[in-house]
């Protein structure tokens, strides 16, 4: 199953109506698309517009090609689940987004294994075609939390009103 | 942290003595999946979460969740219901700390928060490697601290570089 998805804020007309031409030309491939607040709706997949986080990672984890744009989210779960995954950028002078961090974030993490992006809509519909016939995976899953660095920095910060806490008990016995 | 009276000696004699909260939150999306990939660092501490959609109740089961309106740079006129609506959530929590990984919708938390006594953080979105967001920018002038993930980021914007979600 190839599971396509804008995230869960903005409309991402361009993206969706290329995952649907796609199911159009391939036919005998199981689509399901997550549309957002778009404006087009998908004739050849079945979709919807936003489903519960538990149902969401729920077909992101049986899917066997996540299809998506260059958000966070997506990028994170699609790591976290070992998904083999085709992103594509949002472009502000379309009105996609708010700004371009997309292409900042498209150029950063390019490259990473298990994530392929691609430029525009011809590029996003051929890596589909060349993911189903030849399917990869990424060796290892992330871990599910925070570098070590970063958990042990917010610990830091934390740290004072643990200890505040601890001197107001002992003072208290 | 000792956060219960302990069964063998009970030095506290009986008194339940509570653990200090944390008010985690994050606009839904690429913040929200970010925010929860900070949890072992809250680890002693009663969390309870806010975010902009219903349906992420479920994902943090056993805490208490508050929804907010997700007042974005396209939707302005969902600010001061936002800002009546954080000020009853920070009223009734009473946080000791609040932690964010944005977006806009999040400042006024970090504000309200920061007055009522609450240390405040604020951790900009992992999706910004070329500039710090522009909420992270006014959190600079908010937050006891402001963090981007980009080490080349934080040398610009002049924040620290703490590592990052990933």
């Amino acid at each position: 199953m190839i599971f396509a998805s804008v995230g869960s804020v903005l409309p991402f007309d361009r993206f969706v109506r290329a995952v649907d031409d796609w199911a159009r030309d391939n036919p005998d491939q199981e689509v399901f698309i997550q549309i957002g607040e778009g404006e087009y709706e998908p004739k050849h997949a079945p979709w919807v517009r936003i489903m519960p986080h538990d149902e969401y990672r729920r077909r992101l984890a049986a899917c066997t090609l996540f299809v998506a744009h260059v958000g966070m989210g997506s990028i994170l779960q699609g790591l976290e689940e070992r998904k083999q995954m085709i992103l594509l950028a949002r472009h502000r002078d379309l009105g996609e987004h708010t700004t371009d961090h997309q292409l900042h974030t498209a150029i950063r993490f390019a490259g990473m294994p298990g994530l392929q992006i691609v430029d525009d809509v011809p590029a996003l519909q051929a890596a589909m075609s060349a993911s189903i016939a030849a399917p990869t995976q990424r060796e290892k899953a992330i871990s599910p939390f925070a570098s070590q660095a970063l958990i042990d920095n917010v610990r830091g910060f934390l740290r004072p009103i643990l200890e505040k806490r601890h001197r107001s008990i002992l003072a208290a016995r | 942290m000792v956060s219960r009276p302990s069964c063998s000696g009970d030095p506290f004699h009986g008194r339940v003595v509570k653990a200090p909260r944390i008010l985690a939150i994050a606009s839904g999306g690429g913040h929200w999946v970010q925010l929860r990939r900070l949890m072992p660092a809250f680890e002693g501490f009663e969390v309870a979460f806010v975010s902009t959609f219903d349906h992420y109740a479920t994902e943090v089961a056993g805490h208490r969740y508050y929804v907010v309106p997700n007042a974005s740079r396209f939707a302005l006129g969902g600010f001061l219901p936002g800002a009546r609506r954080a000020l009853q959530i920070l009223w009734s929590e009473r946080p000791d700390a609040v932690i964010t990984t944005g977006a806009a919708p999040m400042l006024i938390f970090l504000l309200l928060g920061r007055l009522m006594g609450a240390r405040t953080l604020w951790l900009d979105s992992l999706a910004n490697p070329e500039r710090m967001s522009s909420s992270g920018r006014i959190a600079r002038y908010i937050a006891h601290q402001t963090v981007s993930q980009w080490p080349e980021v934080a040398e610009a914007e002049h924040v620290a570089y703490w590592g990052s979600v990933l």
